[in-house]
């Protein structure tokens, strides 16, 4: 007996291969990750458990620095919302992906699956999302976020330091994969990206505005930019 | 059992800010200001993200630096996610030996 159609097993089969260097990058991340929960009290189970349900790099660190402070459950919960809000913006995006009789169910499980990078290969596949392809990168890259946090609350500092930065580096690579090459069509695009690199740049070093979190620096350079972009070159409406 | 509550305190809000817009919005938006805004979302979040990310996360800037501008040209070239990922990698890797 077949459990799935055919197309929804090839996109469940893409959606894993899709999400190798996803994989690897978030165990080279979530590996510090772990190592910090680790410090902050955190058992491998509850590390696991963390990574699994949460899967956020900036979230979870602010959750593991949050449980190590005694900070009070309504101070996690806005610390999350503010740090993650980004995720927000991806999702409207994705609504507009999604076929429009796609049901509940698929719609809380894709949502769920949000993660920067799933999120990317979801972009750049195009045209409707098929929920078995993000299925299927789900299915593969979680586990290994998990995995990633648990080996880092049980093996502390063994990896070196120089590993560690590479295999984090894949993530970057991967997005630079995903948003270079539409670039090379679109002008407007290859112009943003050049105007988001240099805006990410001068906010990380500018006074005041370095302070603030990554989340919510990129939430706010993103809305900024994109807004602009969309006043000054809007879409034609058949290039969707 | 009160680590396990902060945990799902936030397992609960980071699902909902994940899944509410997906169930909300349920049918394709017209305004072409949103339109347009939310179609150039992706790419202005994740040139956001890397940049200047990846040359912080090195030991050194300049690992960063060449893993950026080698993934940029392998990107360009329709190199597959997979082989420009392990190429960053791996450039930081053998930086790292070497300077």
């Amino acid at each position: 007996m077949r459990l799935f159609s055919d197309t929804k097993r090839k996109a469940f089969i893409e959606g894993i291969k899709d999400s190798i260097p996803i994989g690897l990058g978030y165990f080279a991340v979530s590996f510090p990750l772990g190592i910090i929960a680790r410090n902050a009290g955190l058992c491998p189970t509850q590390g696991f458990l963390s990574g699994i349900l949460n899967h956020a790099s900036a979230g979870e660190y602010a959750l593991f620095t949050s449980v190590q402070h005694t900070a009070t459950y309504l101070e996690v919960m806005i610390l999350t919302l503010v740090i993650n809000a980004r995720y927000m913006l991806m999702s409207c995006s994705m609504s507009q992906m999604l076929r429009p009789k796609t049901p509940f169910l698929h719609r809380i499980l894709l949502g769920f699956g949000i993660t920067d990078e799933i999120f990317g290969i979801t972009v750049r596949r195009g045209g409707y999302i098929m929920p078995y392809y993000n299925y299927g990168a789900m299915f593969f890259a979680i586990p290994l976020w998990g995995l990633g946090i648990l080996c880092g609350t049980l093996a502390g500092n063994s990896l070196p330091e120089s590993v560690v930065n590479a295999m984090a580096v894949a993530l970057y690579g991967m997005f630079i994969a995903i948003i270079f090459p539409p670039a090379k069509k679109d002008k407007t695009i290859a112009t943003l990206i050049i105007v988001s690199f240099a805006l990410s740049f001068l906010c990380s070093i500018a006074p005041f505005v370095k302070e603030l979190t990554d989340g919510t620096r990129t939430i706010i350079l993103t809305v900024v930019i994109a807004a602009v972009a969309a006043i000054i070159k809007p879409i034609k409406e058949e290039t969707k | 059992m009160k680590i396990y509550i902060y945990i799902f305190a936030a397992f609960l809000v980071s699902s909902l800010i994940r899944i509410l817009p997906l169930i909300l919005i349920k049918k394709p938006i017209n305004n072409v200001f949103l339109r347009s805004f939310l179609y150039y979302v992706p790419y202005v979040t994740l040139a956001v993200m890397t940049f200047p990310a990846i040359i912080e996360t090195t030991q050194t800037p300049w690992s960063g630096l060449a893993a950026l501008v080698i993934c940029i040209v392998l990107s360009l070239r329709g190199a597959s996610l997979l082989w420009v990922a392990c190429a960053g990698s791996a450039t930081v890797f053998l930086v790292q030996l070497f300077v």
